[in-house]
């Protein structure tokens, strides 16, 4: 097998690799979902995937498409209410990490899943918070699954659905949240880190063969690289060989369903 | 007790305009059915409830039948937006459509505290986001023991809900297994209740600790097979992935939306004669 990969494959690999085996991991559908899953697959076989429908300890075969899945019930360690999980579960402070996309993102990893352009009169009209806003106060830390773009990532978001550090330094401890906030943004093109100090997002590490500029030029801020900007490890072959198996039966599961219908 | 009635009987006596109507479901057991028979008896005015408002709030919206929304996240589980909604919102088509948003957490605690016939909703949530500013629902509490400040949101009490489940007794007692969201806060939150059922049965024979509605809490119980089509219901149907993927395109032109609401809604007599059309359409391949 060819280690070539595409980008969007190393953004799943690089995201993967940030849960640890045993971590407790309330999972966002699309990007984080297939993330979680890759390192439940790969080295980290006893994180516990949490669904926002019910499931706890979910191992779904294939990908969900939606949130609230059978497969997902099915493979779960239980199923409990949805007021259950957002109460006991996550408020409860049991969840070591909260896995977030978005649609737009800003240099404090703000999170904005509500409109693009004005509340009242909105450009885009999107699906809105579902679990996230809790998710990115309550869990321990969040990490975060993003197509690198401008129009993803902006220097201010239109709408705070879910905070990350509100206007950056101390503006976070200052609203008094349980969970420490965004570790990390993994995107196609590189990993962001928040700086200890101000919060402001800047790039710790650069996936291999993109360059400084092609991120910069895909940033809707002014972007800092750290000092010790590194380059992302290349992802492995057995990584990528269980990502390409476990696309191809989600395919097929889905595709079975198409056949039939 | 919970009276069996058809389904048409049913909203005809228990929904009415202006009502405040919750169908819920979270991607399982979706009461399509319902929203299709509230669609065909032409209800206007509603004011809508729903975590997770999909496909069928959709059609409802599209269809004229609400005049507000309460919810938490608007979209086609695993496809994009929800068009019709978003027309709604963003172009007052075909009508202006009242919002009033909240977050998952928000919303279940809230129907928490409607079951438990309590006002308001308290959660730690809310802070540094821009909620409150476009909801002045959200507000805060300060807690008597420690002085912590926590989010106070109203609890939701319906008129009607409208849950779609697997079994029901010839009682009425109804069970329901699988993900099931916040089906059981929403029904006893609720003045009155219906439940659509995909198969009437002699007893339940349900394990201590399931997840049953005893029939003194449902005010009428239809039996509506497949009526969470094209959603799914654990242990006898799967989703039918297909029909989400096609709503996209559907839900995104006017006309074709009223073209198809007319031809599979207001056309056909029930769920039993829609359900016939769809699977015509799909044997002939022009879907749905």
């Amino acid at each position: 097998m060819s280690l070539s990969y595409t980008s969007d494959e190393m953004m799943t690999v690089a995201a993967a690799r940030m849960l640890w085996n045993g971590a407790v991991c309330f999972v966002g559908i699309g990007l984080p979902s297939t993330a979680a899953n890759l390192a439940r697959l790969t080295h980290a076989p006893d994180a516990v995937l949490i669904y926002e429908s019910g499931p706890i300890g979910a191992k779904p075969s294939v990908l969900p498409l939606s949130i609230g899945d059978g497969n997902l019930a099915e493979t779960a360690d239980t199923v409990v209410s949805t007021p259950e999980i957002f109460r006991y579960w996550l408020q409860g402070g049991r969840v070591d990490v909260g896995f977030l996309g978005a649609a737009q993102l800003d240099r404090f990893a703000n999170l904005n899943t509500t409109v693009v352009g004005s509340y009242e009169k909105p450009q885009v009209r999107l699906p809105g918070a579902g679990g996230a806003p809790e998710i990115s106060s309550s869990a321990k830390e969040v990490l975060i699954v993003v197509k690198h773009s401008k129009r993803t990532l902006v220097s201010k978001v239109d709408f705070i659905t879910s905070v990350g550090f509100g206007t950056g330094g101390d503006a976070r401890e200052k609203l008094g949240l349980a969970g420490k906030g965004p570790v990390a943004v993994i995107t196609d093109l590189c990993i962001l880190r928040p700086d200890p100090v101000s919060h402001e997002l800047e790039v710790a590490s650069i996936h291999p063969g993109v360059d400084r500029k092609a991120v910069a030029d895909s940033t809707g801020w002014q972007i800092r690289f750290a000092e010790k900007c590194a380059v992302t490890e290349a992802p492995r072959a057995t990584a990528l060989e269980v990502l390409r198996d476990l696309k191809a039966r989600t395919a097929a599961a889905h595709g079975a369903q198409r056949d039939q219908a | 007790m919970a009276k069996w009635a058809t389904l048409a009987e049913a909203i005809a006596a228990h929904v009415h305009d202006g009502d405040c109507v919750a169908l819920e479901g979270f991607t399982h057991l979706i009461p399509f059915a319902a929203g299709h028979e509230i669609i065909r008896q032409g209800l206007r005015d509603l004011s809508l409830v729903r975590m997770t408002p999909d496909i069928i709030y959709d059609q409802l919206i599209g269809s004229g039948c609400a005049k507000k929304l309460t919810f938490s996240w608007g979209g086609n589980p695993g496809v994009g937006s929800l068009h019709r909604f978003r027309d709604a919102v963003e172009n007052s088509w075909p009508r202006p459509l009242a919002i009033e948003e909240r977050s998952h957490s928000d919303l279940a605690n809230a129907y928490v505290a409607g079951a438990a016939n309590l006002p308001f909703a308290m959660l730690r949530g809310y802070a540094g986001s821009d909620f409150p500013r476009v909801n002045d629902q959200i507000r805060s509490i300060t807690c008597p023991f420690t002085g912590e400040v926590l989010a106070a949101t109203p609890a939701v009490r319906t008129d009607v809900t409208i849950i779609h489940a697997q079994k029901a007794d010839s009682k009425g007692n109804v069970l329901l297994w699988g993900i099931l969201g916040v089906q059981k806060e929403a029904v006893l939150a609720a003045k009155r209740a219906i439940v659509t059922v995909e198969e009437r049965v002699h007893t339940l024979d349900a394990p201590p600790n399931a997840c049953v509605l005893p029939s003194w809490v449902v005010t009428a119980v239809c039996e509506v097979p497949r009526g969470a089509t094209p959603s799914y219901a654990h242990g006898y149907y799967e989703r039918d992935n297909v029909f989400y993927r096609a709503w996209d395109k559907i839900s995104r032109d006017r006309e074709l939306f009223v073209q198809w609401v007319r031809r599979n809604i207001l056309e056909t007599r029930d769920f039993a004669e829609y359900l016939r059309l769809q699977g015509e359409a799909k044997e002939q391949a022009i879907l749905p």
